[in-house]
């Protein structure tokens, strides 16, 4: 039996552990993946120390920082839920069952869907969620990245880079990134930024093809030839497992007090999957 | 053994783990960079149909994203 499991190896997941090792606390972290959304970070330009890294050399420092101090990290292994036990929790996987006296959930969060006609479709035949990674299978087309904030103006500069020409399709008013990454966007020739602009729908024969979209201010509707959609819409807590075991606001975030505690003893969360009050957010500006 | 591939774009993380994964497994692969080799990236999703990063061509099979465990029963090892 481990002290303490960690659900998530992200920022908040790794940073934990390495608390946690500190402490001589055994500690086993598992998580789908290494680094959560800060590994599909091209740039990182605000953690401070580091002026420029990627996300996937970040998240690779935090990983090794972790295994130093002792820490056990399974990658690759999924957590579909958390069983109480007399003396602690068994959390349940893909590949077995861990035991363990307390639990910290930093399961982060996941990309947000667009909820479109075409966008399960189209799913790995034109639409993408990691532009860091399939952005170079788009080189010399037109594209479309969709969203209005730092992950959509990321992966917007990284298009340009690569793309032929490349349509922000913003469903509110203005752009909400950071001032530094609309300028970047804005300072590209390639680019048309549509603001006021809602997806409809994205349509293709075995790719994608183009996108159906409607002006919000005069409801006219207009369709664009491309053939590369990327979904950058935000993100929600990857909360499924812990339903009827925690409290999980209206947002689908574990809600937790002043010491990161749920509202079940002995289970913690950190990071972007708790409520935002009381917690220690780890959001990073793409 | 049958032959294998990697297909990658440089700043993918999910690159990096399944070329860790079969370096750690002491599998040889070719690792073709598609943002270099538009080629490549071409017969790649005329193969599998599908554009999407990374992908890994083990023989006749082509397995699309990092998956750890189709890795593993394709090339017959546990690791």
């Amino acid at each position: 039996m481990y002290d303490c499991i960690i659900i998530g190896a992200g920022p908040a997941g790794l940073t934990a552990a390495v608390y946690a090792a500190r402490k001589r606390i055994s500690t086993l972290v598992i998580s789908g993946n290494l680094g959560g959304q800060a590994a599909l970070s091209s740039s990182i330009e605000n953690y401070i120390g580091f002026q420029f890294i990627t996300g996937a050399e970040l998240v690779q420092k935090f990983e090794e920082h972790a295994r130093t101090l002792g820490v056990e990290v399974k990658i690759q292994e999924r957590v579909f839920g958390i069983k109480e036990t007399g003396d602690g929790f068994d959390v349940l996987t893909d590949r077995g069952t861990y035991a363990a006296r307390a639990i910290i959930v930093a399961s982060g969060k996941i990309p947000k869907r667009l909820g479109v006609p075409g966008e399960d479709e189209y799913l790995e035949r034109g639409v993408t969620y990691c532009a860091t990674c399939d952005g170079p299978l788009f080189a010399g087309k037109k594209v479309a990245v969709i969203g209005g904030g730092n992950s959509a103006l990321d992966a917007a500069i990284q298009m340009t880079k690569i793309a032929a020409w490349v349509y922000l399709i913003n469903v509110n008013p203005v752009l909400r990134g950071d001032a530094v990454m609309r300028e970047k966007v804005e300072e590209a020739s390639n680019v048309t930024i549509m603001n006021s602009t809602q997806t409809l729908e994205i349509v293709g024969d075995v790719f994608v093809k183009g996108l159906r979209l409607k002006d919000r201010r005069t409801d006219e509707e207009k369709t664009l030839d491309l053939e590369g959609v990327f979904v950058e819409i935000g993100s929600i807590p990857s909360s499924d497992f812990l339903k009827g075991l925690v409290e999980l606001n209206e947002l689908r975030e574990v809600v937790i007090d002043r010491r990161n505690q749920t509202s079940k003893e002995g289970i913690f969360a950190a990071g972007d999957n708790c409520s935002r009050r009381g917690c220690k957010g780890t959001s990073w500006g793409g | 053994m049958a032959k294998i591939r990697v297909y990658t774009t440089p700043a993918c993380p999910f690159c990096k783990m399944a070329k860790n994964f079969l370096k750690d497994a002491g599998v040889e692969f070719e690792d073709i960079d598609v943002s270099k080799d538009p080629d490549a990236a071409e017969e790649m999703v005329r193969k599998s149909g599908k554009m999407l990063i990374p992908q890994i061509e083990i023989g006749d099979t082509i397995i699309v994203g990092f998956d750890e465990e189709a890795i593993k029963r394709e090339l017959g090892i546990d690791v």
